[in-house]
């Protein structure tokens, strides 16, 4: 039992990690309708720019501050200048849009900080928390940021106008363009969002796998796996299937035999599509049906 | 979330494209033949082995074209099939001593039963839940291949060495160009199968799952069985890529067939043209040389420069080989008339 407790406490501080990058990915999923395969690399972009900040001087809040608006302004910039060309193409050209996008950040990336695996300080500290060995105050600080974000989130989606204008633009664009909502610009803001929350998830994951260009690789597919299981329509959603697939992968590594941390990939992927094929929307996602 | 569900009008993934546009007419077809059949005569083995891979990976990618520009199922777990396939044969070669031209209907039969189990429970996944299942497949072959208890067949993380057949009846050939024309035989044989396979009955079923499911159940379309038939028909496809890819490399291991593959494969179709089956081979020399290319560029930013370069064809032609090739239509047309 004291094992049972030790890995699913083990399992929701990893499940953070993934919770903030799965909530990353259903905030461009809302704005645009796809999934963005580079997310995980802009995230490892701004983290990297935070580290050259505080590299030249600047204390942790206000590198977070910083890197918070630059990663605003750069997913905007992202969109208008490379996606927006390709709002009429076909989805799969899409795709392989963010598909060259991920191999443009990763190179950049590598060649100026170079492959080396860089240290990156938290703010929380690294001591045990209330004195469990298993879940440091780290761990504890990034499932508060993540709860604190996720109630942001629900209150501006839910409470001011631009949230409601953006959920619109996503939802039935033609209609929301009838109405006077400025939908290309509502994508565009969807992408800075998401850069900007993708940021938060590389600034709290960066101390736990440290910082390199390939750091976000793992993560990204946990946060996909994530967002798809809690429904890709719902932030909340997306933060349940979060610390989720966090116990899932923990468990799974310890109770089945034979489960190395090779197969526990894998295995919570298998679980994963096991439960889609039951709920095919995920567990929080609303069903769309579709006009034939 | 609210109980209300949300009814909206969405264009396909894939758009429809007629089934006359997906090959090309016969007096081209004709003259790319030649050009693949006199090719080797001119050029060095090793290029005449990269002209091999190029097949090779075409026929991967027409496979992937079956799937998605036939049925609109989306896949980014071809590299389990082509490992499977790959493996097969390896597996066959050197355990059983089977000839290398018989394991390529065994690969194939083995990864078409493969794909239509893979596609029974993907039947309830679309789009890009579908992705994801298909996605979590690719990430998972590489590791189920490194498996102790297989290890004895597979040869584990090392992975299987293949002997490189020579050419039949004293032909003078070298290995490397018998090996060709063997790939341009059964490649031109499987390209054939599918252009029919797409005019015919079974084909139709698929493009009309591809543009409107509810509407092709509604008209008799069994859409279970035949978006499960287009999962194993191009798996199998995709199968014997794999066999004919393990003997023109003389090797298999695990990490030859990770998930970059697949996503190598998917880029293939869309710089070719989604469904449209001759675009196969461009999007396979795309996938072949740009990354060469771009090597030859920058070495340290090479990856930078792809995704550039990848950038800029989608930008020029968002629909791939295929608009070029109606551009091109259009433009002898115009001549013709003036």
């Amino acid at each position: 039992m004291e094992l049972f407790t030790n890995q699913v406490l083990a399992g929701i501080a990893t499940g953070a990690i993934y919770a903030c990058m799965a909530l990353a990915v259903v905030m461009i999923y809302q704005a645009i309708d796809h999934l963005n395969f580079a997310q995980g690399e802009m995230a490892m972009f701004s983290t990297f720019i935070s580290w050259q900040l505080m590299q030249w001087g600047i204390p942790y809040w206000a590198a977070f501050v910083l890197t918070l608006a630059l990663s605003f302004v750069g997913g905007i910039a992202i969109e208008r200048i490379l996606f927006k060309p390709l709002a009429k193409a076909p989805i799969l050209t899409n795709v392989a849009g963010f598909i060259a996008l991920f191999a443009i950040i990763n190179s950049s990336a590598g060649l100026i900080w170079d492959f080396t695996i860089k240290q990156y300080p938290t703010p929380f500290g690294s001591a045990p928390f209330l004195g469990s060995q298993l879940i440091s105050t780290h761990q504890a600080g990034m499932i508060g940021v993540t709860v604190l974000l996720l109630l942001g989130l629900y209150f501006f989606f839910q409470y001011t106008k631009i949230g409601l204008a953006m959920r619109a633009a996503a939802s039935v664009p033609e209609s929301a363009r009838l109405v006077g909502i400025n939908t290309s610009w509502m994508i565009a803001l969807g992408w800075g969002m998401a850069s900007a929350i993708g940021s938060i998830a590389g600034m709290l994951i960066a101390p736990v796998v440290f910082l390199e260009p390939n750091m976000m690789g793992g993560v990204l597919i946990y946060g996909f796996a994530a967002a798809v299981l809690g429904g890709l329509t719902s932030p909340f959603g997306a933060v349940v299937g979060g610390f989720l697939v966090g116990v899932f992968e923990n468990l799974a590594g310890t109770y089945i035999p034979g489960v190395g941390n090779e197969l526990k990939l894998p295995i919570a992927l298998a679980l994963i599509i096991s439960v889609l094929v039951v709920k095919p929307a995920g567990l929080f996602g609303r069903h769309i049906v579709k006009r034939v | 979330m609210s109980a209300a569900e949300d009814v909206v009008t969405e264009a396909p993934a894939v758009e429809a494209v007629p089934k006359r546009a997906m090959t090309l007419g016969t007096g081209t077809s004709l003259l790319v033949l030649a050009a693949l059949l006199i090719m080797p005569v001119f050029v060095k083995n090793f290029i005449i082995f990269q002209m091999t891979m190029l097949l090779i990976y075409g026929l991967a990618v027409l496979a992937l074209n079956i799937l998605t520009g036939g049925s609109g199922q989306f896949s980014l777990g071809q590299s389990a099939f082509y490992a499977v396939g790959a493996y097969t044969t390896a597996v066959l070669m050197e355990h059983f001593n089977v000839n290398y031209a018989l394991t390529l209907p065994i690969a194939g039969v083995v990864c078409f039963a493969f794909g239509f189990l893979f596609g029974q429970p993907a039947l309830r996944l679309s789009g890009v839940y579908l992705a994801l299942a298909t996605f979590a497949l690719a990430t998972a072959m590489p590791q189920l291949l490194k498996l102790n208890f297989l290890e004895h067949w597979t040869g584990g993380v090392q992975g299987l060495v293949v002997t490189k057949p020579d050419a039949p009846f004293g032909l003078p050939m070298s290995q490397d160009m018998w090996l060709y024309y063997f790939t341009l035989v059964v490649v031109i044989a499987i390209y054939i199968f599918s252009v029919n396979l797409l005019r015919s009955r079974s084909g139709r079923a698929f493009m009309a799952i591809r543009d409107n499911e509810i509407a092709a159940s509604a008209m008799g379309v069994d859409v279970a069985l035949y978006k499960t038939l287009a999962f194993g028909v191009s798996a199998a496809v995709t199968g014997v890529a794999g066999s004919l890819g393990a003997i023109a490399v003389q090797f298999v291991a695990p990490d030859s067939y990770t998930i970059t593959l697949a996503i190598s494969l998917f880029l293939g179709m869309v710089v070719g043209g989604v469904g449209w089956l001759p675009g196969s081979i461009v999007g396979a020399a795309f996938i072949i040389f740009v990354p060469n290319i771009a090597e030859g560029i920058s070495k340290g930013l090479s990856g930078a420069v792809f995704g550039v370069l990848l950038f800029l064809v989608i930008y020029l032609v968002p629909h791939g080989a295929r608009q070029v090739a109606i551009l091109g239509q259009q433009f002898a047309g115009k001549l013709r008339k003036n």
